[in-house]
């Protein structure tokens, strides 16, 4: 009995699953848990650099929002995560981990610089921009296709698949770069059609980024309605769940797996024709910049909702703007804010255990009980 | 609930407490700045667009001149905007917009690949001077407010190479090498130019007192990579390589060096800390007389040099400090000779006496100096017995392949 009673009581932490959170609370939760991380960021920036701490975060405000061209510039990497966030989404929901999103959108670009370099100047822009983009749409699907073929027919490991595919882009890429580099041997390619500026992506009312970001808007938006409404989302999202439920009610697993991974290497493809046609108008192996692996972290944290991650891309768009900023402004060196930014991440992904799970701490029903036995 | 607004209201507290904390400190420091900064050159701003940090001997390098120029005219820190880690994208251009727009009145560039993306801006802002290191194109583009700069590191590599020189003919002395042994090694960038006239010159300066030495040239392909440069490094020197210099950026191959006790040569920065018992000299470019004369001419009103070279006489080119503990005995006398000679115009590091192409020796080259797309040969750089290196533009142009060198 007293044995049992023991056992018990050295249960000092308790976690338990929650019920849903209440919708307001759990981004109370979220919120406290943005404002402890800036404190324990203060600690850091005090301790380590000596500055003020709300000097550095209105640094990284204003690194952000301090001019029209730093908000235009904002939106456009925000979209351009955002694109790439919406692309992997489908897979992951599916849990089919596609960790190659950033070859697919590479070799997105690849096919978008070839079509500038190849085509821009003798193609007429109506011709030529359908063709851009139907290139890139087509490589990212089969850079995406590849492994999802793999997979669906003899079960092979995507996870492991798709990581390499990124490497195998990369390599093509270096390979076209020494093809193409101007001037020869070093290794850049410059900017691809600086005078005609053939397969440029023309500006909206004077703001060059303003198409990219409008395509991002209408893909965010058939994105959620593809998931949440169509009879293909949902497939997708019974494949996901369980494979075994998805095989009893007679949904084909192999054509969802190919189809699904078709749409997100497309996606990809597209951002990988924004990218070159629309913003760098060149390639480098550097292109896409990790967007593909930070992508996977956008989409897990709004849970897969198209319109959430809207705001988790803004957010690390804001982290990384700001680190930049400060790295200006007060002269630290970067590695200072990706250790904030890094606080900053760990405090926000670990508040959603807070939201799922409760904690609840036994000090007081032990002391108490001691009490009582003398 | 009212246990959660008392963690919100300490939360406050404490933050207000901290940043009570450091404002004084930051007050103290932002008055000292100003009150530096002399009337005169109050209203100068300045960006700097750098590649990556201070952890690369590239960009270290450029930091550092900035900041002792800085130092110089008395700037305070708000003048001397730096930029990190910007790549050789539009992110480039997207920098040097923003350096404007926070009032730069000149905007510099410290890499090679950046060189579209600051024309970009340039041809935006025609008011404000843009400014930059190792680029081809300015004195083909003929924008009022873009120039290029470099140094004839050529000449500096090659008394490096004399350093080098005299280290291997004591290793032959010493019996621990045969003459026909004294092979270099040499770690490369990229196979183009600014890469190949590097390695020659040193070449050419060891082979100035060396008489059989040759060399291996191997690439990594990257400015910058640390595993990269330490594997090449090793592969050299188990290819029988006995000496190694580099032109990269990383501590990789002073390191390995280190550990298999070579002697190493290096570029931009000192590497006697790294390397103790083998790092011999390094070969550098200092860019404060560079920036100090751009500023300058901001601050009056004055043209930028369309295309600036800096050399020996001028301070640009220079050698750090011998380590002694390495260096063969004589070295600084033979340095300093060769160096005399150089200033003095008595000795040309490319004279076409001192080397072979095929066997032969050179006597007409065409470079493609005016760079354009595919690359014609466009000048006749041979003139008088040598060949004439960034005389007709800063950044180099030698990419001949000559007798000596084998590259992988």
């Amino acid at each position: 009995m007293s044995k049992e009673k023991k056992q018990h009581h050295e249960q000092l932490v308790r976690i338990s699953k929650r019920d849903q959170m209440v919708f307001w609370k759990s981004w109370l939760v979220r919120l406290a848990a943005i404002v402890l991380a800036l404190i324990l960021c203060a600690f850091v920036i005090v301790l380590i650099t000596g500055y003020n701490p709300l000097e550095v975060y209105s640094s990284m405000w204003s690194g952000t929002f301090g001019s029209a061209r730093k908000v235009w510039l904002t939106l456009q990497k925000t979209a351009m995560l955002l694109c790439i966030s919406l692309a992997v989404t489908p897979a992951y929901k599916m849990r089919f981990w596609n960790i190659g999103a950033e070859g697919q959108v590479l070799i997105g670009c690849l096919a978008t610089a070839a079509c500038m370099i190849y085509f821009g100047e003798s193609m007429p822009p109506a011709l030529l921009f359908p063709v851009m983009f139907l290139a890139s749409v087509a490589a990212g699907a089969i850079w995406a296709m590849i492994p999802a073929v793999f997979r669906a027919k003899w079960g092979t490991n995507e996870t492991l698949f798709t990581l390499m595919m990124n490497y195998v882009a990369m390599q093509l890429v270096s390979y076209f770069i020494t093809f193409w580099e101007n001037p020869a041997g070093s290794n850049s390619v410059g900017i691809i059609n600086s005078m005609s500026k053939g397969g440029w992506l023309p500006e909206l009312f004077g703001q060059k980024y303003l198409l990219n970001i409008l395509i991002v808007a209408v893909l965010t938006v058939l994105m959620f309605i593809y998931l949440k409404y169509s009879k293909q989302g949902y497939e997708l999202t019974v494949v996901g769940e369980s494979e075994n439920t998805a095989r009893y009610i007679g949904i084909n697993i192999k054509k969802v797996i190919i189809r699904t991974l078709l749409i997100s290497g497309a996606i990809c493809g597209i951002a990988g024709f924004m990218l070159v046609a629309g913003t760098d108008h060149t390639i480098s192996t550097n292109t896409v910049g990790g967007m593909g692996f930070t992508a996977i972290m956008v989409s897990w944290l709004a849970k897969f909702n198209p319109i959430v991650m809207t705001l988790a891309s803004f957010l690390l768009t804001f982290l990384s703007r700001g680190a930049g900023e400060i790295a200006t402004a007060l002269r630290l060196n970067q590695s200072v804010s990706d250790i904030l930014t890094g606080i900053i991440l760990f405090f926000i992904i670990g508040c959603e255990f807070f939201i799922n799970y409760k904690v609840t701490f036994h000090f007081r029903a032990r002391s108490h009980k001691k009490e009582v036995r003398e | 609930m009212k246990k959660f607004l008392c963690v919100i209201l300490a939360m406050m507290m404490l933050f207000a407490l901290l940043a009570g904390c450091a404002n004084d400190t930051a007050k103290d420091a932002g008055t000292n700045d100003t009150s530096d900064a002399g009337s005169d050159v109050s209203d100068l701003k300045v960006g700097f667009i750098f590649l990556h940090d201070e952890n690369s001997t590239y960009d270290k390098n450029f930091m550092d001149a900035a900041k002792a120029v800085q130092a110089k005219l008395g700037l305070s820190d708000e003048q001397v905007m730096f930029k990190t880690n910007i790549p050789e994208s539009s992110e480039c251009y997207e920098a040097a917009a923003e350096l404007v727009d926070a009032g730069c009145d000149l905007v510099f560039a410290d890499s090679f690949g950046h060189e579209d993306f600051l024309i970009q801006a340039a041809e935006e802002f025609p008011d404000v001077q843009f400014c930059h290191a190792t680029g081809t194109q300015a004195h083909t583009r003929k924008l009022a407010n873009f120039h290029n700069a470099f140094a004839s590191i050529y000449e500096g590599r090659y008394l490096a190479g004399v350093a080098a020189g005299m280290k291997i003919n004591e290793m032959i002395e010493n019996g621990d090498i045969t003459a026909d042994q004294a092979k270099m090694g040499y770690i490369g960038a990229y196979p183009y130019a600014e890469v190949k006239s590097g390695y020659t010159s040193f070449y050419l300066g060891a082979k100035s007192v060396c008489p059989t030495v040759t060399m291996e040239v191997m690439f990594t392909n990257s400015w910058f990579d640390i595993a990269l440069e330490k594997e090449a490094a090793n592969s050299l020197i188990s290819n029988g390589c006995i000496l190694i210099s580099q032109h990269a950026d990383s501590e990789g191959a002073p390191k390995a060096c280190e550990e298999n006790n070579v002697p190493n040569v290096a570029y931009n920065i000192s590497t006697i800390s790294m390397g103790p018992n083998t790092a011999l000299i390094s070969s550098k470019i200092d860019w404060a007389p560079y920036f100090e004369l751009i500023l300058n001419a901001v601050l009056a009103g004055e043209e930028i040099p369309t295309d600036y070279c800096m050399s020996l006489s001028d301070g640009g080119v220079v050698l750090t400090e011998l380590n002694e503990a390495v260096a063969a005995e004589g070295t600084k006398e033979a340095i300093d000779a060769a160096m005399e000679k150089l200033l003095a115009g008595e000795l040309h590091v490319f004279d076409t006496a001192n080397f072979t192409v095929n066997g032969e020796t050179l006597s007409s080259y065409k470079a493609d100096v005016d760079s354009d797309a595919s690359f014609t040969p466009d000048t006749e750089v041979i003139a008088d017995g040598y060949f004439h290196e960034s005389e007709y533009r800063s950044a180099p142009y030698f990419d001949i392949d000559i007798d000596g060198i084998t590259t992988k």
